[in-house]
């Protein structure tokens, strides 16, 4: 009787605990959530706010917190679409151009170099390796007069070559390190196997590394789409004619012209100019989020 | 000699594209814009050596130098560390399987995929303007809002408020690393009676130290490299009162308003120097916080 008195008293304890912690968690559960639900439409108000604007009547945009239109002003969408001299197709269309050149580019580029550095051995190959990671570092900012300079006497500026070129000569580093990381997860005996049954290098990298790193590839594909798409600087130094100019180039247009009461159409196309990324987000969604635990990238 | 050919020819020739655009664009372009800084340059006519006077004015003289250097700083010492707050308290509070996980990952890194773009910056001008949609909810509560764009005491507020919206990648960086944390030193501190806060202190700072560190060098170089938003928020000048003159925006005008671009290469080679610093402090310091699990010591 004595000997079993402690026991029970243990056990009621332990019991006492575990229930008093699995409530304590429920109630930090649920103020977990309403911490979490209000910080996030916090953070997706301005962009809804944007998309509402985007369909409002001019005078009701300053100053107005509502999310729903009292009436929707599609005209925007067709205003704004010809509200700049020249017209937002051929605004898409450069865009369009420069990123899917630029994506292509990146990913043949970025993955020769990828594969020369986690496959292949060579002589000098830690001195470029290490010379690679310190171009992670040099801000655009401090290459881009000189780059400008060069560009500007063959001829480029005003082209699209000086955004498209660098692309395809592995400019970004990122992309180079996200894959180098992909490749050393493959198993080494696959190039052996292959090297033993007489594959070049390069029919290792085309028909076994590269079916192999589909994933790497489409982080590489996304990233280079949405920051190319996005790019503002470039297209700001080397075009200056409006026919030439990108998306976000002929936004800023909307701004920098004068006395332009046109918000509803500007938003309008602000929209627009998002929207692309907005649907590569909801698609591959996955594969960004798990490209930036992998890699750290931006 | 074939040998050697043969042993290194596929690597080389995997190799060709990023090794062009190594010396053309990267080591090339450094190189020439260290030499451009010592000279007087406006694209016309050819380069013009003068020596350290670039430097010399800089540091003397050009008070719009200093000026931009204060703003930017000031920028990256106050959104930086608030960016990593916020993204570590989200990463806690979504940590340890809560559910609906993937949404609120999604919704909070969202903004820092449009966070760049020229869009959000409008979006910004807007919100942030007099009668916008900030101002209108302070009203809300009975206060009244500053000219948040007019007034140079607070237009740097509405940038470091947009970078400090765009904490998603950090969040998601600090996310995986709070799940590499073993629970049962959590667990072994709440038979100690260990509350919140010291769980806090005593295991998850430690413990993500690595992580935190990583998050700290790669947000403060972004920080200091950021262009777009401070360039269309000012209206492409630094203005009001030069108080948005980040370095990057003084640095765009003088090499490309201005045509200054001996000039320009001098600041860059500044910007190069200051990034340059500010990570090499950061991995100096690292040895005295940051500790790595695998290291004995």
């Amino acid at each position: 009787m004595t000997t079993t008195m402690p026991t029970q008293t243990t056990a009621d304890i332990a019991h006492a605990y575990r229930q008093e912690k699995a409530r304590r968690a429920r109630r930090a559960g649920l103020l977990k959530h309403i911490f979490l639900i209000a910080t996030s439409l916090v953070m997706v108000y301005p962009l809804i706010w944007m998309l509402a604007a985007s369909l409002k009547p001019d005078n009701q945009i300053f100053g107005d917190l509502g999310l729903w239109p009292s009436q929707f002003q599609w005209e925007n969408y067709s205003e704004g679409w010809n509200a700049l001299p020249v017209s937002f197709t051929t605004f898409f269309w450069n865009s369009t151009v420069v990123t899917v050149l630029s994506v292509i580019g990146n990913v043949i580029s970025c993955s020769f170099a990828a594969y020369a550095f986690a496959r292949l051995e060579f002589t000098g190959k830690t001195i470029w390796f290490a010379l690679m990671m310190m171009t992670l570092m040099i801000p655009y900012h401090v290459v881009l007069i000189p780059q400008y300079i060069l560009f500007l006497n063959l001829g480029w500026v005003d082209s699209y070559l000086p955004l498209i070129v660098p692309k395809f000569l592995a400019g970004d580093a990122f992309f180079i390190f996200l894959m180098i990381q992909f490749f050393r997860q493959l198993p080494r005996e696959l190039d052996e196997a292959a090297m033993i049954d007489g594959c070049s290098p390069f029919k290792i990298y085309w028909a076994i590394i590269m079916p192999l790193s589909l994933p790497a590839m489409a982080t590489a594909a996304i990233f280079s789409f949405i920051w190319t798409w996005e790019d503002f600087l470039g297209p700001l130094v080397y075009l200056n004619d409006m026919k030439d100019y990108t998306v976000p180039l002929a936004l800023r247009s909307f701004i920098s012209t004068d006395g332009v009461s046109q918000y509803g159409p500007m938003f309008a196309m602000s929209i627009l100019s998002i929207l692309p990324i907005l649907l590569f987000f909801l698609i591959f969604q996955r594969l960004i989020i798990r490209g930036i635990a992998m890699s750290g990238l931006k | 000699m074939q040998k050697f050919f043969r042993r290194n020819f596929a690597g080389y020739a995997f190799l060709s594209p990023w090794l062009i655009g190594f010396f053309l664009l990267a080591i090339g372009p450094i190189l020439a814009s260290l030499y451009l800084s010592f000279t007087k340059y406006n694209v016309v006519r050819p380069p013009q050596w003068i020596g350290i006077d670039n430097f010399v004015y800089m540091f003397q003289f050009d008070q719009r130098f200093y000026k931009a250097l204060q703003v930017t700083f000031q920028f990256v010492v106050i959104s930086v560390p608030l960016k990593l707050i916020f993204a570590l308290g989200v990463a806690m509070a979504l940590d340890k399987g809560i559910r609906a996980i993937g949404w609120y990952r999604a919704l909070f890194y969202l903004p820092s995929i449009l966070g760049g773009s020229i869009a959000v910056a409008i979006l910004w001008r807007q919100l942030f303007n007099y009668d916008g949609v900030i101002n209108s909810i302070l009203r809300l509560f009975g206060g009244d809002g500053p000219y948040w764009l007019a007034d140079p005491k607070f237009s740097l507020w509405t940038l470091i408020v947009l970078a400090v919206w765009q904490f998603g990648s950090p969040m998601l960086i600090f996310l995986a690393g709070l799940r590499a944390i073993p629970q049962e030193l959590y667990e072994a501190a709440e038979i100690d009676a260990a509350g919140p806060v010291k769980k806090f202190f005593a295991i998850t700072v430690p413990l993500l130290a690595p992580v935190i560190f990583f998050n700290l060098v790669l947000q403060m170089i972004e920080a200091f490299k950021s262009f777009s938003g401070a360039f269309i928020i000012s209206g492409g000048s630094g203005a009001p009162l030069d108080s948005l003159l980040f370095f990057t925006v003084y640095l765009y005008n003088e090499a490309f308003s201005f045509l200054r671009m001996g000039y320009a290469s001098a600041l860059a080679w500044v910007l190069l120097f200051i990034i340059a610093a500010f990570t090499a402090i950061a991995f100096w310091t690292s040895k005295y916080w940051v500790h790595y699990e695998n290291e004995r010591g």
